[in-house]
């Protein structure tokens, strides 16, 4: 099979020897150790865990380690290059650190008013919050979403989809302190407001969230909360 | 502009964008069943002189446009242009104001 791999915004070609059950990340690797061992790309848990490996593979943005090559190739070729929308340190391996902060300025982190001395806030599974946190919170930040989104691409501040469904796992949570606050931070022309409902996100997300609909949610709650007089 | 400012003028643009619905099928219905009989422009226009409801409700129309228009292009000059400056919201301001001078003089001149 023949391999294009992105280096310094050119293609390298690679000659890459076809195995059943082979995934992209497999490729890369056997790349890495047989053909040129200067490649750079991430990866760690090799199952679909650590959201370290993603990449853009014939286009699209994927997490390479549960991606097999069956699913992805339809002739002998394969074009493989780093994710989108993110600065690269080199060859495959790209910047996260954008990525994060905007989880960070998301309020991305939990914010809870109890303290360990008083018992545990007790949260029903079946609760139609909880139900909607349960729907979003396997993400593990791969930034597939991030990489396919179009608005990303046009207003480099937006903060993206994966920021953006945490928040919405966070206001959803009963145990949250900081609802208005987080409404606040992912309110406006960097934040939910500026979402085009292009789908993306939800489309190529490997654990199939859909991040449309929370940034939907956000924007249902940050309206409420102006009618509200509360934002 | 804030936050808050911000995410009113979302609000603004989904609100007007339900008026202009609205609008824009009562303006077709009401131009498909005027001219069926053959009525010229001239016909229609003695029609609509001096009728404060069809005045109110193009009034109604023309501010929608107003609302609606400058607020989806300013996120169009945001993300082609990259026009994200102060002077972006004042430049719309002014073609805020252009929609809606021409929008009531056409009202005007069915009003009568």
């Amino acid at each position: 099979m023949k391999v294009l791999v992105k280096r310094n915004s050119a293609f390298q070609e690679f000659e890459v020897p076809r195995y059943p059950s082979q995934t992209v990340l497999d490729v890369v690797t056997y790349i890495q150790r047989v053909l040129d061992p200067t490649l750079a790309y991430r990866f760690a848990c090799r199952v679909g865990m650590c959201g370290s490996c993603a990449m853009t593979v014939n286009g699209v943005a994927r997490w390479t380690c549960r991606t097999h090559v069956d699913k992805v190739v339809k002739s002998d070729q394969m074009e493989i290059a780093p994710l989108r929308n993110l600065p690269v340190i080199r060859d495959l391996v790209t910047d996260m650190r954008e990525f994060f902060d905007k989880w960070a300025k998301a309020k991305g982190q939990f914010s809870g008013s109890l303290t360990k001395k008083e018992d545990f806030q007790k949260v029903k599974p079946d609760s139609p919050k909880r139900v909607a946190v349960d729907a979003g919170i396997e993400c593990i930040g791969c930034a597939v979403c991030y990489s396919s989104c179009d608005v990303v691409a046009q207003n480099p501040e937006y903060l993206g989809p994966a920021a953006l469904n945490r928040a919405w796992t966070l206001v959803k949570d009963e145990r949250d302190s900081i609802t208005i606050e987080r409404l606040r931070a992912v309110a406006g022309d960097a934040g939910c407001h500026s979402c085009h409902t292009h789908m993306s996100c939800t489309e190529h997300c490997p654990k199939q969230i859909s991040p449309t609909a929370a940034i939907a949610g956000l924007k249902r709650e940050v309206s409420m909360a102006l009618f509200r007089k509360i934002l | 502009m804030n936050v808050r400012a911000q995410a009113i003028l979302w609000t603004a643009q989904r609100a007007s964008a339900a008026v202009l619905g609205l609008c824009v099928l009562v303006h077709l219905a009401t131009m498909i069943y005027a001219v069926r009989g053959g009525l010229t422009a001239a016909e229609i226009l003695t029609r609509t002189h001096g009728s404060v409801a069809w005045f109110a409700f193009y009034s109604v129309f023309v501010l929608a446009i107003v609302v609606h228009v400058p607020i989806g292009l300013r996120s169009v000059l945001g993300e082609w242009l990259a026009w994200r400056s102060p002077s972006r919201d004042w430049a719309l301001a002014v073609l805020a104001g252009f929609l809606w001078t021409m929008g009531m003089r056409a009202v005007l001149a069915v009003f009568g």
